[in-house]
């Protein structure tokens, strides 16, 4: 970008440029606008008195506590096909039958679609999707479940799903097992194993941007309570459906972000692709249930991302692989691409409002990375 | 060639057949101009190109004109360029979204400019980037090197830009004019090295003004064809400001120095242009040393001015009246270029000022061939040759104190 005309003229005039080279030409030079310079010191933050500067804004609703770092407007939800609120919740379980030997069968049916989506208000994205949404559709199934996923190839270059999880080679995802070209369908099927946090995305090559383009979803193995009879109450509560679980509130989030042109870095970050969603529409928690976040990381271009949680600490189990935390305690956590895990906390003992969360890569978090949850007494 | 001569007697007249009325003119102006307009027409009405489209999405370009920092945030002129209207949906400081506002809002047309309002709290002496994006995802950034409070035309701030802009202009040319006295003892000889002197400073002068109204050129939004604008807007200068000065036959004496003093001028307002754009963009502190430097590279000018005035007596008030008019454009440039000028009027600017020095190199050197004693081969002669190397000589020297 030539941009900076006023820059390069600088330079090509070849006045002195201020700073360092300012200070170490003092002995020669004398600084003839000294008082202008004085005068145009008078920056943005010493603002005349009785002007209040555009920052010191009083947070009295949710978006408000940012001031005016805050991309303007919302986006539409409706023209999207998707809610970054409403995907906190909507797991899709699949169709259930019986196996023959009584196993549970899920099937799901999904399809890879191309479709433009807005993911911060009015730049529009042209992703690819599973089921026309990013992230794609949360699958939950329990351990041990036959898994059978009818997989359609709608878009307009080839296609997979690679699960995290255990199955055989030729269920990978990966060229040469399960790839199919538009048009196509694919059927990957295994059994459920192990129980945790999983996730799914396309492996088609060049993999960096058919995942940056938004082809990746949550895969959630519950325990079954009966194989772990070392930490059944705590599997009862982790498996959809029981009476234990629905003392929860269960939410999913994805963390992605979006290139929107091309130079390979990030313009957006968000939770569930929508950035600043949870900034201007904070995630209502009832203050006597205790809270579990499946939180996943799926960002292209930087090495790490992470959740930090405002004037709280939770109890982390990496990979959701376990019954036990694997972090005691903590108010941050960080995860590489891929890595992901189950976080537990409440608010049980604290005062009703609006709490923050939000990377602790400050930049992630400028860039739409930000969500309130706005902790109530009410019933949700 | 009287074989190929067709006998005329066998021809028709078609004068005579088709024998226009009065009102055939206007008819035959109006028929193309309805065709156009249907042609038009029809090819926006249609979608014959449609086939040519590969799904690409339009062209997005957005050039930065303007930049102003006071207290109440960033605020920037921005033009469109792109292949349609482009939508201006989110803006990013330093990496992080901010609220902004657009004004007027809407659509940007293409050419069309406006100004963005962002409530950022900048700090001064450090840098900042503002990234816009358009609904297609597309960025532009913007670096502004170092914030400083973009001056305001207030007393307090032009009054000290008035003070370097004379030590640009004004000072120079005066010292040189100041010469005076001691040129006029110069003998013919004398005069004719000052002339082609003067002649190699213009040369100079001329690309070197060329060359920064190009640079500006460029960095000019694409619809205004900068580069073209540039040569064109010096031609028209050079051929307007020669027959202006040729009005009542060649100039010579006090109109020549005057026509002189004004292609300096012009070449002076660009150079206060260029300061006080650096002032403004607050990547400059002006040292001393460098405003010297421009005074001495300077007042080759004044002498420059003086030569054709050696055969008459001007007045004193002519003297003053000619270092005003060269040297006091610096002031205005200062002013100009403090408060931010888009960098397509400030190319104008100096492709003016690059035709009339041009004009005024053809006026000097007619002059000189005129005052000299062997008319057709001065130009070649070992003194003026000499001259001409030593104007621009000096000039690239003294050149050397105010580039670093």
């Amino acid at each position: 970008m030539s941009s900076d005309w006023l820059r390069q003229r600088l330079t090509r005039r070849g006045l002195i440029v201020s700073g360092v080279s300012t200070a170490g030409l003092t002995a020669t030079s004398v600084t003839l606008l000294a008082g202008t310079r004085a005068n145009g010191d008078a920056s943005y933050d010493a603002a005349t008195p009785g002007a209040p500067p555009p920052h010191a804004g009083h947070a009295t609703s949710s978006h408000e506590a940012h001031g005016n770092m805050i991309s303007v407007g919302d986006v539409d939800g409706a023209r999207n096909g998707f809610d970054p609120s409403a995907m906190l919740t909507d797991w899709d379980t699949g169709t259930v039958s019986q196996l023959p030997d009584g196993r549970t069968l899920r099937t799901f049916e999904i399809g890879a679609v191309d479709k433009e989506i807005e993911i911060v208000p009015g730049i529009v994205f042209p992703a690819w999707t599973y089921n026309g949404r990013v992230p794609g559709p949360s699958l939950r199934v329990t351990e041990d479940d036959r898994v059978r996923i009818v997989f359609r190839n709608g878009g307009s270059h080839p296609h997979s799903m690679h699960f995290h999880g255990i199955h055989s080679a030729r269920m990978d995802g990966v060229p040469g097992a399960g790839v199919i070209a538009p048009g196509e369908e694919f059927v990957y099927e295994f059994d459920a194993k192990p129980f945790g946090c999983h996730l799914y995305h396309c492996h088609v090559l060049p993999l960096k941007r058919h995942i940056h383009k938004g082809m990746y979803g949550a895969f959630v193995i519950d325990p079954d309570p009966a194989r772990h009879p070392e930490h059944a109450e705590v599997a009862r509560s982790r498996l959809l459906g029981t009476p234990e679980n629905k003392e929860w509130q269960e939410f999913v989030m994805v963390m992605n972000a979006f290139d929107t042109n091309f130079d390979g870095e990030n313009e957006v970050y968000a939770v569930n692709t929508v950035g600043h969603h949870f900034a201007k529409h904070p995630i209502t928690v009832v203050r006597s249930k205790p809270v579990r976040i499946y939180l996943i990381n799926v960002i292209e271009f930087d090495p790490v991302n992470s959740l930090h949680l405002h004037a709280n600490f939770f109890d982390y189990y990496d990979q959701g692989t376990t019954l036990t935390p694997t972090l005691k305690t903590v108010d941050t956590v960080m995860q590489c691409q891929a890595q992901r895990g189950i976080l537990e906390f409440t608010f049980k003992e604290h005062e009703t409002g609006l709490y923050m969360f939000h990377a602790h890569q400050s930049e992630f978090a400028e860039l739409g990375w930000m969500g309130m949850f706005d902790v109530t007494d009410g019933v949700v | 060639m009287n074989e190929i001569t067709p006998a005329p007697t066998l021809v028709p007249e078609p004068a005579k057949r088709f024998s226009p009325s009065r009102y055939s003119g206007p008819l035959w102006l109006a028929l193309p101009v309805l065709l156009l307009a249907i042609t038009s027409a029809w090819l926006l009405s249609s979608d014959l190109f449609r086939s040519l489209e590969r799904g690409a999405p339009p062209v997005e370009r957005l050039t930065f004109e303007r930049t102003v920092l006071d207290q109440d945030g960033i605020h920037l002129k921005v033009r469109a360029g792109g292949s349609e209207a482009m939508k201006i949906v989110q803006v990013q400081v330093d990496e992080a979204y901010w609220k902004f506002t657009q004004e007027p809002a809407g659509d940007l047309p293409r050419v069309a400019s406006a100004w963005l309002h962002i409530p950022y709290p900048w700090v001064s002496g450090e840098a900042h980037e503002v990234k816009i994006l358009t609904n297609l995802g597309t960025s532009f950034t913007h670096e502004i090197a170092v914030a400083v409070a973009t001056p305001k035309p207030s007393l307090d701030e032009l009054a000290p830009q008035a003070l370097v802009g004379a030590f640009v202009g004004i000072v120079p040319v005066a010292l040189g004019l100041m010469l005076y006295p001691v040129l006029r003892r110069l003998g013919r000889d004398g005069l004719s090295f000052l002339l082609a002197l003067t002649v190699g400073l213009l040369a100079f002068l001329f690309v070197d003004t060329v060359e920064d109204a190009l640079e500006l050129a460029g960095e000019a939004a694409a619809v205004f064809q900068g580069h073209v604008m540039v040569i064109i807007a010096a031609l028209m200068t050079f051929l307007v400001l020669l027959g202006i000065g040729r009005r009542h036959g060649l100039p010579t004496g006090l109109a020549l120095a005057t026509y002189i003093a004004l292609g300096i001028g012009l070449h002076n307002l660009g150079e206060g242009l260029a300061i006080g754009a650096a002032f403004a963009a607050g990547a400059a502190g002006l040292g001393a040393f460098l405003v010297l430097g421009f005074t001495l590279h300077n007042i080759t000018e004044g002498i420059g001015i003086a030569a054709p005035l050696l055969r008459a007596r001007p007045p004193l008030m002519s003297f003053i009246g000619l270092a005003l008019l060269a040297g006091a454009p610096a002031i205005a440039g200062m002013w100009l270029g403090s408060l931010a000028v888009s960098p397509h009027w400030a190319a104008l600017a100096l492709a003016v000022g690059a035709g009339a020095v041009l004009q005024v190199m053809v006026e000097v050197g007619a002059y000189l061939m005129r005052t000299g004693s062997s008319k057709a081969w001065i130009l070649a002669s070992p003194t003026v040759i000499t001259g001409m190397a030593c104007g621009i000589a000096v000039m690239y020297a003294t050149g050397m104190l105010v580039k670093v």
